[in-house]
């Protein structure tokens, strides 16, 4: 039975083949998390993916997607089904840096390119970068140094910092406190999934800080708005893109309002292809896009404007070719460090309401042409 | 650290206890009259925090979708209890740990294909917005409101049980499945009846809850998880040890998040301290289930001693 069905397979792989002779499309598969609670993410970058392929009108890529459930054995899986089966060339998609840590290291390993349209991980940038892994989004602290940085802009002398207990957000205070100048009013951790943010809370209300930093993701980030809102804890709130995301912010609501956020991408950012790219994702899907499908969009157009260049079976061309990152991105300047990793501006962006709708403006500039720290400990020149 | 600050901190996990209660008391009943474990219950949570998400929305009146979030999560319960459940009665926990396992994937599943992957929005209600003085301390008065709740579904569940009709019927469920069906009591109408009721409760929970939480996909397995351990500890079966329990696991859960930290900053420094009393914290639920479980096996209160 099994047997049959590779057959069959073989033989419509062929028949295709066939048909389309001149340049066959490269496949490229996009793992993502398209179910459970991060499934807005997911949903996100596998929409504006697809929205670039067709504004492109670009033939050169058959796109196949998966959904990872959020879970590292799934993504792992389907990262080996989709090499094994499909025949993919390039992977990219995945939303985490749990899953991205189980999947990048074993799929470079086989000569198979990684683009990664959000997650960052420290591991990847440094003594771990590989010349088959790209980041088209950001190393993971660099969010939230530019947030620490600008709180120094800011002014804020005494911030309570807060994220999740684990690597991420480990990174992110570590991130945050890289440039922060002010003193430290108190540092919690909270629970990974955490829906109930009253002891935290009250712990701010005594800690006479005078700023509030935080990284709590998704779900997380809601809860912790909404209960916060109802407080009577009146401290200004500085944190990184993911909190105050387009996907989060409807569900937020109100309480999102003047909340400064760090990014590197902005649905404001008054760019030919940003203003194109804007455009056509509310037409296409009738929301405004998250700063997780700008990243994607740059992803597609990234890995598009590659294989343009250099057939990918030369692969030491194709890699040429992407290092070269000859695409508009939706970010303005976009170039690529020794280690892979973008180079690029951070911008700090106040959550406003836009004719009733909650959206995010840019105020002002955290970083430019910032790169990361680990890159100096990547061996690649 | 004053004494508004544990006074607030208590009052938190005062609250935080009162929603695992209602969450824990469908599920302990659950088990107690049917024999079942319901690992879907947490799905019934979110059915209800999504049905009242929405309703609200619609009409912008919280307390009509408090109501639609009840009615759906029930609805959903007798529904699920006479497709599904009956089917598992006589059967071992384990099928019936993979049926309802299956139940939370379809209903996630489900719940996604209707409101889509991204969270809801749901506000507190006008009237309760805002903050109290409370002498000691300023109090959000919603989670005051969810105190008050809290303990009014309490009570009205301990007159249910022990003074009406459909209580002794739960409560000689309880005791003797057989010999109550043998008197001529209706018992499958019965098992619907209380698997709607346990329902509703998670229904309302999630309802109430999801004012002031992300109401997403995927929200009512954490809870799941707690209300667990508040039935072991209280007791599989009891509706009292349940609200002990519960009020045990919300109250350490919240003083342990806060407590611990500093206490580790003692001999270790801020950053290391908060990590170590986080880690601690997230494990001190369960370290108390394990201590109760060796000294009393069958929980605090034992229905069937």
């Amino acid at each position: 039975m099994k047997f049959r069905k590779n057959a069959l397979a073989c033989a419509s792989v062929l028949a295709l083949g066939a048909g389309v002779a001149q340049a066959d499309p490269v496949t490229v598969g996009l793992i993502t998390t398209l179910s459970g609670g991060g499934a807005g993410l997911g949903v996100d970058v596998r929409d504006a993916f697809e929205l670039a392929l067709q504004m492109a009108g670009s033939d050169a890529i058959h796109l196949v997607v998966e959904d990872d459930g959020q879970r590292p054995e799934n993504a792992v899986q389907i990262a080996d089904r989709m090499i094994q089966s499909e025949g993919a060339q390039i992977l990219t998609g995945i939303i985490w840096s749990n899953l991205a840590m189980a999947v990048v290291p074993a799929v470079t390993a086989q000569d198979v390119i990684y683009v990664s349209p959000n997650a960052g991980p420290s591991a990847l940038a440094g003594a771990g970068c590989t010349p088959n892994y790209f980041n088209a989004a950001y190393q993971n602290d660099t969010m939230h140094e530019a947030a620490g940085q600008y709180a120094n802009t800011l002014g804020y002398q005494n911030a309570f910092i807060m994220a999740p207990n684990y690597p991420a957000g480990v990174d992110a205070l570590t991130g945050f406190k890289r440039y922060f100048q002010g003193t430290l009013a108190g540092e919690v951790y909270t629970q990974l999934g955490q829906t109930d943010f009253a002891a935290e809370i009250a712990q701010i209300r005594a800690s006479g800080a005078d700023s509030i930093f935080i990284f709590e993701p998704g779900g997380m980030g809601i809860s912790f708005m909404r209960q916060y809102a109802q407080s009577g804890v009146d401290l200004p709130i500085i944190s990184a893109a993911f909190t105050f995301s387009q996907d989060v912010l409807p569900a937020v609501g109100d309480a999102a309002l003047g909340v400064i956020n760090t990014a590197e991408w902005s649905p404001d950012m008054d760019n030919e292809a940003n203003v194109a790219f804007v455009a056509a994702f509310q037409e296409a899907y009738g929301r405004l896009p998250s700063v997780y499908a700008a990243q994607s969009f740059d992803t597609a157009n990234l890995i598009l404007s590659a294989l343009a260049a250099a057939d990918i079976s030369d692969l030491e061309a194709f890699r040429t070719a992407m290092r070269a990152a000859d695409f508009d991105s939706v970010r303005g300047s976009f170039r690529f460090g020794n280690n892979q990793h973008p180079i690029q501006n951070y911008y700090a962006r106040e959550v406003v309401s836009v004719d009733g709708v909650l959206t995010n403006r840019i105020v002002g500039t955290a970083f430019e042409d910032h790169q990361d720290v680990y890159a100096a400990d990547c061996a690649m020149e | 650290m004053t004494a508004a600050l544990l006074f607030e901190q208590f009052l938190n996990g005062l609250q935080f206890g009162l929603m695992l209660f209602l969450m824990s008391a469908g599920l302990t009943l659950v088990f107690g009259v049917m024999g079942l474990i319901n690992l879907a219950h947490g799905s019934l949570f979110m059915i209800g925090a999504f049905f009242c998400a929405a309703a609200a929305g619609l009409t912008g009146n919280f307390w009509l979708g408090l109501a639609a979030g009840m009615a759906a999560a029930a609805a959903a319960g007798a529904l699920i209890e006479v497709t599904v459940m009956r089917r598992l009665y006589t059967r071992d926990h384990l099928d019936q740990v993979l049926a309802t396992f299956a139940l939370i994937l379809i209903l996630s599943e489900g719940t996604k294909i209707l409101f889509g992957p991204f969270p809801l929005y749901l506000d507190v209600p006008p009237l309760l917005t805002g903050t109290v003085d409370l002498g000691l301390t300023p109090y959000p008065l919603y989670r005051l409101a969810l105190i008050v709740a809290g303990i009014g579904v309490a009570l009205g569940l301990w007159l249910l049980i022990g003074r009406t009709r459909l209580g002794i019927r739960i409560r000689a469920g309880e005791n003797d499945r057989e010999m109550i069906a043998a008197l001529g009591v209706n018992i499958r109408a019965l098992y619907t009846v209380v698997f709607a009721l346990g329902a509703a409760l998670a229904g309302l929970a999630g309802a109430l809850v999801g004012a002031v939480q992300s109401v997403q996909v995927g929200m009512g397995e954490p809870v799941l998880i707690l209300a667990f351990v508040v039935i072991v500890i209280g007791g599989i079966g009891s509706i009292r040890g349940a609200m002990v329990g519960a009020l045990l696991v919300g109250v350490i859960d919240t003083m342990g998040r806060f407590l611990l930290p500093q206490v580790f900053a003692l001999f270790l420094d801020p950053s290391k301290a908060s990590g170590a009393g986080a880690a601690l914290a997230s494990i001190l639920v369960y370290l108390l289930m394990a201590l109760i479980l060796v000294i009393r096996p069958k929980g605090l209160f034992p229905v069937h001693a």
